[in-house]
C-alpha cells in the first residue's frame, strides 16, 4: 500500500537527476558562446568580437555557430551501428587530397588503416601508404620511409601558409559539438544520438556562403554560419565538385558526397573502437537485462508472503 | 521469517572454530551482512547505500588499471589517455566506465542524500552517521575535480586553474597558499602530478570512511520510510536473503542505465573540449565543470565578491553538516510533516535550478536567478527547517513498523502514509 507513492516518487526523483545531468550537458554544447567567459575569479578574458553584435539576443551576445549542423543519416549511428569501410576509404581519399596539405592526423597509426572495424584496407595497401610518408625515426631523428607502426608525421610550422599550424583532426569529430537546445539535449540522450562532431565537419565543410548582404569578408576570412567560433573562418574552401575522382563510378563526385565520407573518415580517427563499442554493448545491455531479471524474480520468490 | 538467520553465528567446522577463536572476523561479517536486523518496509531508495559501494569499488578497480597506463605529465598525460583509448587492450572500455562511472556515483550519491532528507534519517540517534556521509560527499567531490583535471584536455586544465585560483580568495595568505598548491606559478606539470597522486590517495580515505559509515548505520540500525524506531522482531528480517536480494535488483537496474551511457553515450555527459589538449595560452569560451557540481558553482558566481562566493560554495556543503540540529522537528519521516514535505521538493527543484543556471553565463536573468536560489537555498537550512519544527502539527505515527504492514486497515485509519 505504501508502494503508491514510491513509485511515484522513484520516477520523480529519477526525472530531477536527469534533470541534473543533463542541464549539464546542455551547457556544456555551448562551447560556441562568444559571450563572456564566466567569469572565474582573477580570469578576464577579452573575446574578439565581443559586443560588436551587442542586441542580437535576449543576453546581448551573438551565439555561435549562426546555425546548428544539418543531422546526416551515418552508418555508424544508433544501437547497432558500423563503420562503412567502403566510405572511410574514401573518406580518407578526400583527407589525403583536401586536407592533409595542413592539418595533421598524429594519433593515427597507419597500421590501423587495416583493422577490420575501420576502413579495412590490404596489407600491402596500408604498407604503400605509411611507405609514401617520410617519418622521422625515433632513433636517428632522420627521414626516412614510414612504416606501419608509425604515426601520421605532424605538419610543420608555416607548411599550411598560416603562422599557427592548423590543428590536428586525430579528434575533431569528438572536440565539436552543438546543443540543440531544450528539449533536444534530452531526446538526443535517449535516441542516442552522439554524431554531433561529424555533423559538425560535414555542415562546416558543405557551410560556405557569400556574407549576408551589407556585410563583407574581412581579409582572408571566409564567411562559414556553421563555425562554432565566429561567422568567418580562416580556413578557405576545401572541397569542390569532381576534384577528388572515386574509382566507385556509382558514388556521386560532390562536395556534399566528399564532406560525408570525410566527416565519416574523422569519427573513425576519433573513435576507432565505435564499432567493438556497439557491439559489446548490446551483448553486455542484454546480459544484464536476464540477470535484473532473474534477480527480480529471486527477490520476489524471497519476499513471498513476507508482509512488508 | 526466518528467525535463524538472525541469530548469531556459530561455526561449524574445526578451521572455522579456529579462526573464529583468532579473528572473528566471519562473525563480523554474519551480524553485519546476514544476520543484521533490518526493518522490512525499507523502499527501493534505501538500496543507493550498496549501490554507491558497489560504485565505489568499480572506479577504484577501473582506476588502479587506469593508473598502469598513464602518465601524470604536462606534456603527455593527454597522449597517454588517447593511447589507453586506442592502443591497451579495452581500454576503451575501461576509461568510459571510469569516466561514466563518476557520474553514476553522483547519481546515486545525490538521490541517497535526498532521500536521507526526505527521510529524517539524520535525525537522533543517527547524527554521527549523516555526518561521516557528509565527509564521504565531501571527499567525493574532492576526487571527482582531481580526477577531472587528469587527462589534461581543455576542460581539465581551466578547472584546475579557475578552482585552485579560489584560494587566491583568502586573505593574506591566499596568494603563497595557490602558489604552494599549484607546486610553480600557475598549473602545470607538479600541479597534474600531485592531482594524480592525491586522486589515487583519496579513493581509499573514502574506503576508510566507508567503514565508519556503516559501522556507525549499524549501531542504531536503519532509518525507515515511517521514521519509527524498531520496536520488537516483528519489525525487522535479517538482512540476507531479504535485503541481499532487493539491493541486487536495484543494483542491476543501476548497472543497466550505466551500461547505457558507457556503450552508447559514452561522452553525453562530458565536455566536447576536453578532447582538445590543455594550451594555458587558449581560454575556452566557456568554463563549466562537470554536471554534478553546477549548482555549486551557480552559487559561487551568484555572490559579486570573490570571497564572498568561496565562502558561499563551502557554505553550501558545510551547512549539511549541522543538519541535525537545524531540523527541530521530532518526526523523522516527511510522510507525517505535510509542511515539510512540500518544502522538501521545493528544495529538489532549487536545486536542480541552481544546476541548470550553473550551466548558464552569469549574466542578467539568469544571475538574478541565482541569487535568489541560493539565497533560498541557505534559507531552507538555516530559516525554514529550524521554524517548521514549531508550526507544523505532524499527522499521528503508526505504533509500530509492523503494524501497518500486519494490520492495513488499523494503519489506515491512524496514518495515511500514502495519501497525498
Amino acid at each position: 500500500m505504501r508502494r503508491g507513492w514510491g513509485n511515484r516518487a522513484a520516477a520523480g526523483t529519477l526525472a530531477v537527476l536527469m534533470g541534473l545531468g543533463l542541464t549539464g550537458r546542455e551547457a556544456f554544447g555551448q562551447e560556441g558562446d562568444a559571450e563572456a567567459v564566466d567569469p572565474p575569479p582573477d580570469i578576464v578574458v577579452e573575446r574578439e568580437g565581443e559586443g560588436e553584435h551587442a542586441g542580437e539576443d535576449d543576453h546581448g551576445t551573438p551565439h555561435y555557430p549562426l546555425e546548428k549542423p544539418e543531422r546526416i543519416a551515418w552508418s555508424f549511428d544508433g544501437i547497432f551501428g558500423t563503420y562503412d569501410a567502403a566510405q572511410l576509404q574514401r573518406g580518407f581519399q578526400v583527407y589525403q587530397s583536401s586536407c592533409a596539405t595542413c592539418h595533421g592526423l598524429g594519433r593515427v597509426a597507419f597500421r590501423t588503416l587495416a583493422e577490420p572495424t575501420g576502413p579495412y584496407l590490404s596489407e600491402e595497401a596500408m604498407r604503400a601508404i605509411a611507405a609514401a610518408y617520410q617519418v622521422p625515426d625515433d632513433d636517428t631523428g632522420e627521414l626516412r620511409p614510414g612504416r606501419p607502426s608509425d604515426y601520421f608525421p605532424a605538419i610543420a610550422p608555416g607548411a599550411a601558409g598560416f603562422a599557427a599550424v592548423p590543428p590536428d583532426l586525430s579528434l575533431m569529430a569528438k572536440a565539436r559539438g552543438v546543443s540543440p537546445g531544450f528539449p533536444g539535449w534530452l531526446i538526443d540522450g535517449i535516441i542516442p544520438y552522439q554524431e554531433g562532431g561529424a555533423d559538425y565537419i560535414y555542415s562546416l565543410l558543405v557551410g560556405y556562403h557569400a556574407p549576408p548582404e551589407g556585410e563583407e569578408a574581412p581579409p582572408g576570412l571566409f564567411y562559414n554560419p556553421y563555425f562554432v567560433s565566429g561567422a568567418y573562418i580562416a580556413m578557405p574552401p576545401p572541397l569542390f565538385d569532381g576534384a577528388i575522382p572515386y574509382a566507385d563510378e556509382a558514388i556521386p563526385e560532390t562536395v556534399a558526397q566528399y564532406a560525408e565520407d570525410v566527416a565519416a573518415f574523422l569519427m573513425w580517427t576519433a573513435e576507432p573502437k565505435l564499432t567493438d563499442r556497439k557491439r559489446i554493448g548490446f551483448q553486455a545491455m542484454i546480459f544484464i537485462a536476464v540477470f535484473a531479471t532473474l534477480v527480480f524474480f529471486t527477490k520476489r520468490r524471497v519476499w513471498r508472503g513476507v508482509e512488508h | 521469517m526466518d528467525l535463524h538467520a538472525l541469530t548469531p553465528y556459530t561455526p561449524r567446522s574445526r578451521p572455522a572454530r579456529w579462526l573464529e577463536r583468532r579473528l572473528p572476523i566471519v562473525g563480523l561479517v554474519h551480524s553485519s551482512f546476514i544476520a543484521y536486523p533490518t526493518p522490512r518496509n525499507l523502499n527501493y531508495w534505501w538500496t543507493f547505500g550498496g549501490i554507491l559501494t558497489f560504485m565505489l569499488a568499480v572506479q577504484i578497480v577501473t582506476g588502479v588499471v587506469l593508473a598502469m597506463h598513464y602518465v601524470p605529465d604536462a606534456t603527455l598525460a593527454f597522449d597517454s589517455v588517447e593511447s589507453i583509448m586506442r592502443d591497451v587492450n579495452y581500454g576503451w572500455l575501461i576509461r568510459y566506465i571510469h569516466s561514466n562511472g563518476a557520474s553514476m556515483f553522483f547519481i546515486a550519491v545525490y538521490i541517497h542524500m535526498f532521500r536521507g532528507l526526505y527521510y529524517g534519517s539524520y535525525k537522533e540517534p543517527r547524527e554521527v552517521l549523516w555526518i561521516l556521509g557528509v565527509i564521504l560527499f565531501l571527499l567525493m567531490v574532492a576526487t571527482a575535480f582531481l580526477g577531472y583535471v587528469l587527462p589534461w584536455g581543455q576542460m581539465s586544465f581551466w578547472a584546475a586553474t579557475v578552482i585552485t585560483n579560489l584560494f587566491s580568495a583568502i586573505p593574506v595568505i591566499g596568494e603563497p597558499i595557490t602558489t604552494w598548491l599549484w607546486g610553480g606559478f600557475s598549473v602545470d606539470s607538479p600541479t597534474l602530478n600531485r592531482f594524480f597522486s592525491l586522486h589515487y590517495l583519496l579513493p581509499f580515505m573514502i574506503a576508510g570512511v566507508v567503514v565508519l559509515h556503516i559501522w556507525a548505520l549499524h549501531v542504531p540500525g536503519n532509518n525507515n520510510p515511517l521514521g519509527i524506531q524498531v520496536k520488537s522482531r516483528q519489525d525487522v528480517l535479517p538482512f540476507h536473503p531479504y535485503y541481499t536480494s532487493k539491493d541486487g535488483f536495484g543494483l542491476a537496474l543501476f548497472i543497466l542505465l550505466f551500461a547505457w551511457f558507457v556503450f552508447y553515450q559514452p561522452n553525453y555527459l562530458a565536455h566536447p573540449d576536453n578532447y582538445i589538449p590543455a594550451d594555458p595560452l587558449q581560454t575556452p569560451a566557456h568554463i563549466v565543470p562537470e554536471w554534478y557540481f553546477l549548482p555549486f558553482y551557480a552559487i559561487l558566481r551568484a555572490i559579486p565578491d570573490k570571497l564572498g562566493g568561496v565562502i558561499a560554495f563551502g557554505g553550501a556543503i558545510a551547512v549539511l553538516f549541522f543538519v541535525p540540529w537545524l531540523d527541530t522537528s521530532k518526526v523523522r519521516s516527511a510522510r507525517f510533516r505535510p509542511l515539510y514535505r512540500q518544502f522538501f521538493w521545493i528544495l529538489v527543484a532549487t536545486c536542480i535550478g541552481l544546476g541548470y543556471l550553473g550551466s548558464q553565463a552569469p549574466e542578467g536573468g539568469y544571475l538574478l536567478a541565482s541569487r535568489i536560489l541560493t539565497a533560498y537555498y541557505f534559507a531552507h537550512f538555516l530559516i525554514i527547517m529550524p521554524l517548521l519544527g514549531f508550526i507544523e502539527k505532524p499527522k499521528p505515527l503508526p505504533t509500530s513498523i509492523s503494524q501497518p504492514v500486519l494490520t492495513p486497515g488499523a494503519a489506515a485509519a491512524q496514518a495515511p502514509p500514502g495519501a497525498h
